[in-house]
């Protein structure tokens, strides 16, 4: 693959690290110092100059790319670039940005701004951080769907009050589907009359609300509700996107941020949330407003010194659990060492998420459970694909290929599966294959 | 003195809503013409009315009007509308015994007849419906003058300043400063990009909601369902109920008809305190922009839980048997009719009755009272403070003692999903904390001066006629009922009121806001 990088910042350079052993890259930068700074560090081409120019872009061969990454730390030049890579040739455009409303606009119409696929770092890193809090007794969970769906994988505890259920008693969530139970390291395609054991691990795919509800059945000791209490410090826009994210899961957080314009626009936008002005490292105000009793902590300050002396303060007046926003991917080891629970990186899992969309596959995306035993693939259907035009319960009957449609996204609405639903073209299908079915399904797609 | 604004821009567009004015004096010269009655009075006064208008016009024939001027105009335009309003009155009752007839006997007579139809005029205009025409009957006066008094409630109801921006371009162009100042409730909603179209849209709901129920009544005539609800009654209630107007060329105001025109007047006199911009959202297919609307659903509930309370009490025997009214111990449909009448009537400021209710007992007189209190919708032509006031008042408070036990919350007012902007509730608090300060003071003063006269008001009495006339309601209690009057008031007290009434219509802000910057010189 031909795959050109625009912007050699922290993202830019991971993701060009990662790709340059099996794919030919040529990497943009504006900095001529930093442009050939890169070509010792890593096995790239690199090019300095404007990436949103296509005389740049012609010289990086954009015309014959097989892909081009915007990833410069500013929204604007992202989305030109994607723009004019558009012009010059067919190549998948990969935009990265930190305004969700670039996001919602490219959401709301397909390929807008030249962009084929949009990664927004602030909201990821608030998918991140409530993932984190939100299932902690999951054992793997993957968004799908840019984050409309979730596959989460659970353990069923002794205490579960799910072990003694049948599957149908235990999937009682409308958006929720109950894909795959391992037994003994067996995979099971569960059928409604299906026990469920304890020891057993459970996979469900649902809309991230219904995966929050379907962990709060399994295990509602750790799987935090809404009596559980969580402080968000820091009204950054990773804040307030968690904050609106854990709002949509029925956790209300409290928010404290310093800014009274802020402040005020926060608590404009999050009609449940408590927003409270003040500074975060005044141990009095703590105290006064009990943060010290709160079960989660999550620091989104600006800056990373200031989110260090909160995690640290926090955790000394008795936090259980804290979660720490680091700016810098240097930082994340000396935050984790010093007893903060969780450092989450912005650019790691920006990086990381465009890496995950480089893989060549049939499938968007992928997750591979239990020793490929299984995997979760989400297809996109085109026309003329052996799966659409039937209703699913004929598909599967049709077939000696283990597998469970889990959801079903069309024009960015989540559809549950039924046995007379029936795929259409378009439709982004998340679905449980049992790893020996694989090749027949992507045969089929 | 230059009082800070350019009054001349103000007082010349005056001039060209006198002139109009005249224009409607075309509706009770027609009911002269078809009763055969004196046309003389209606001519007389279109011809003195328009040569004012094109007078006044003179002082300023280009006007442009900056934000106090526009305050002033407002305000000014209802103190004219009332004074142009008594022309007719004082010339139709010369030289008879009418109380708000022009009187030369001798002085004190002359300032009282005209005080009596100024307050009877401004008491229309501002849909208040409080009276001191003594007998209210069609032997006393002319069908033409009793037209006129409804008329007036008519036109001041959807506001005469919407009605010019409206139809007079020469008023459009200032008229998001003009309807700002005039529109009741804390907001103007602005329902097309241009402003004109809107008072336009809010003029036709009223005019079409007025038309249809104009319809409905003289149906039930038609079919022989209500034997005195003929044309001229149809007419004459049409144009008072949609206002929340509360006039009635009836003695017996609503009590005259039948049960089946209480019914029909009752879910009327409800949509009189609706905001009308919600039902214009109706018409374009969006009703549930009303059914989400916070301030809606509170006058819903309001109305129901009043009621129903209400009705609960008269089926119980808080009202006696009485002539007008009948007996309601013991009978569901009535209890229910006379509450439901009642509180339609009173809660959004119409001021028609059905029942002498200043006899029933004291539980039910004060929970009528509380009603009075509450007000229609922002938006609506009722008076009062309105619903969204307390809405937003109550919630500021609530936020108060929350944010005493947690003084770092920050935590803003919404209304109907949306936030309340912070100058909006400051301006909301000094309005509802103004409010009850002039009905207070006012009060006390009714009270004092009634006693240099001789005359003394009970609690109710003084209590109720500040409320009902800065209210913009009408009826009080104890002589100041449904059916009584408050002619035996002195002079310097129905000024008060023509006062109170005046300042209620406009919501006490734009007028106060005058008075202040000619007080500061700036």
């Amino acid at each position: 693959m031909h795959v050109v990088v625009i912007g050699a910042g922290e993202v830019g350079t991971s993701i060009a690290g990662s790709l340059s052993s099996d794919h030919e890259v040529v990497v943009v930068d504006v900095d001529e110092d930093r442009a050939e700074q890169l070509k010792y560090e890593i096995d790239v081409l690199t090019i300095a100059g404007d990436g949103t120019t296509s005389d740049i872009q012609t010289a990086a061969e954009v015309g014959r790319a097989d892909m081009v990454i915007a990833c410069t730390d500013n929204d604007q030049t992202n989305l030109v670039a994607c723009g004019t890579a558009k012009t010059l040739g067919d190549g998948f455009t990969i935009a990265r940005v930190k305004s969700t409303d670039f996001l919602r606009t490219w959401e709301g119409s397909e390929g807008a701004f030249g962009v084929d696929f949009m990664v927004c770092t602030d909201l990821l890193t608030a998918e991140n951080i409530v993932r984190v809090i939100g299932l902690p007794a999951a054992i793997d969970v993957d968004p799908f769907a840019s984050g409309m769906v979730q596959m989460a994988e659970f353990e069923i505890a002794e205490e579960s009050p799910m072990a003694g259920q049948t599957v149908a008693e235990a999937d009682r969530f409308e958006s929720l589907t109950f894909v795959g139970l391992f037994r003994n390291g067996e995979l099971t395609i569960p059928r409604g009359d299906t026990g469920i054991k304890a020891g057993d691990r459970a996979v469900v795919i649902g809309s991230p609300e219904s995966v929050q509800a379907f962990a709060t059945d399994v295990d509602p000791r750790t799987t935090p509700d809404d009596a559980d209490d969580i402080v968000i410090v820091g009204g950054s826009e990773i804040g307030y996107q968690t904050a609106r994210l854990l709002g949509e899961r029925e956790l209300q957080p409290r928010i404290i941020e310093q800014d009274p314009d802020r402040a005020r626009w926060l608590a404009e936008q999050l009609p449940k949330a408590v927003v409270m002005e003040h500074d975060a490292t005044d141990t009095e105000f703590l105290s006064r407003e009990h943060v010290d009793e709160a079960d989660i902590v999550v620091t989104a300050l600006r800056s990373d010194e200031k989110n260090l002396l909160v995690s640290v303060l926090a955790k000394r007046l008795g936090v259980d659990r804290v979660i720490a926003v680091v700016d810098s991917p240097d930082y994340v080891t000396v935050f984790e060492e010093i007893g903060i629970d969780i450092a989450i990186n912005p650019r790691t899992v920006t990086a990381e998420e465009i890496t995950r969309f480089t893989y060549e596959s049939v499938a968007e995306n992928i997750a591979v459970l239990e020793n490929d035993q299984a995997e979760v693939l989400e297809l996109e259907l085109t026309e003329g694909c052996g799966l659409v035009g039937r209703p699913i319960s004929e598909l599967v009957a049709d077939t000696d290929a283990r597998f469970v449609i889990g959801a079903i996204t069309r024009d960015h609405q989540l559809v549950t599966p039924r046995g007379d639903t029936v795929l259409r073209p378009g439709d982004h299908v998340i679905l449980l294959v049992d790893s020996d079915s694989v090749g027949e399904i992507a045969s089929m797609a | 003195m230059s009082w800070g604004v350019n009054w001349k821009a103000s007082v010349g567009l005056l001039g060209v809503g006198i002139k109009y004015l005249a224009v409607t004096m075309l509706v009770p010269l027609v009911v002269a013409l078809v009763y055969g009655e004196d046309i003389w009075v209606f001519l007389v006064s279109m011809a003195l009315v328009a040569a004012i208008g094109f007078a006044v016009e003179r002082v300023d024939p280009d006007p442009d009007l900056g934000p106090r001027e526009a305050l002033l105009f407002v305000s000014l335009a209802w103190i004219a509308a009332a004074a142009i309003g008594t022309v007719p009155y004082l010339l139709a009752g010369y030289g008879t015994e009418s109380t708000i007839g022009l009187q030369v006997g001798s002085v004190g007579a002359f300032t009282e007849s005209v005080i009596n139809a100024l307050f009877e005029s401004m008491s229309g205009f501002t849909t208040t419906g409080a009276t001191v025409l003594g007998e209210i009957s069609t032997d006393r006066h002319s069908h033409a003058v009793l037209m006129w008094r409804q008329l007036t409630q008519w036109l001041g109801g959807m506001g005469i300043i919407v009605l010019m921006i409206a139809i007079l371009p020469e008023v459009a162009v200032n008229g998001a400063q003009l309807m700002e100042s005039e529109a009741p409730g804390p907001e103007l909603q602005k329902l097309t990009p241009k402003i004109a179209e809107t008072a336009r849209a809010l003029w036709l709901i009223y005019f079409g909601f007025t038309v249809v129920y104009i319809a409905i009544l003289y149906g039930l005539h038609l079919a022989g369902m209500a034997p005195n609800m003929n044309l001229f009654n149809a007419i004459a209630h049409g144009f008072t109920t949609l206002p929340t107007g509360g006039f009635s060329p009836q003695a017996d105001s609503i009590a005259a008809f039948s049960a089946i025109v209480q019914w029909v007047v009752i879910p009327f006199m409800l949509i009189a305190g609706v905001n009308f911009a919600l039902f214009w959202h109706v018409l374009r297919g969006e009703a549930e922009v009303m059914l989400e609307n916070a301030e809606f659903r509170a006058y819903a509930g309001a109305v129901a839980v009043v009621t129903a309370v209400l009705a609960v009490m008269l089926f119980r025997g808080a009202a006696p048997p009485i002539e007008l009214g009948g007996a309601t111990q013991g009978v569901t449909e009535n209890s229910l009719r006379q509450a439901a009448f009642q509180i339609g009537s009173l809660l959004n400021s119409t001021g028609y009755a059905t029942a002498d209710f200043v006899q029933w007992d004291t539980d039910a007189q004060i929970l009528l009272m509380f009603a009075m209190f509450i007000g229609g919708s922002a938006g609506s032509t009722g008076g009062g403070v309105k619903i969204v006031r307390w809405l937003i008042v109550g919630k500021a408070i609530r936020r108060e003692l929350f944010t005493t036990a947690h003084p770092d919350v920050v935590q803003p007012v919404r209304l109907s999903g949306s936030v309340v902007d912070e100058d909006a509730i400051r301006g909301i608090m000094a309005f509802t904390l103004l409010y009850l300060v002039l009905f207070g003071v006012s009060a006390v003063f009714l009270s004092l001066d009634t006693t240099r006269v001789g005359i003394q008001l009970t609690m109710l009495e003084s209590t109720s006629a500040s409320l009902a006339t800065i209210g913009n309601i009408g009826p009080g209690f104890g002589r100041l009922g449904p059916f009584g009057s408050y002619l035996f008031f002195p002079d310097t007290s129905k000024l008060l009121m023509v006062f109170l009434m005046w300042i209620g219509r406009l919501e006490i802000v734009p007028v106060l806001a005058v008075f202040i910057s000619a007080m500061d010189g700036r």
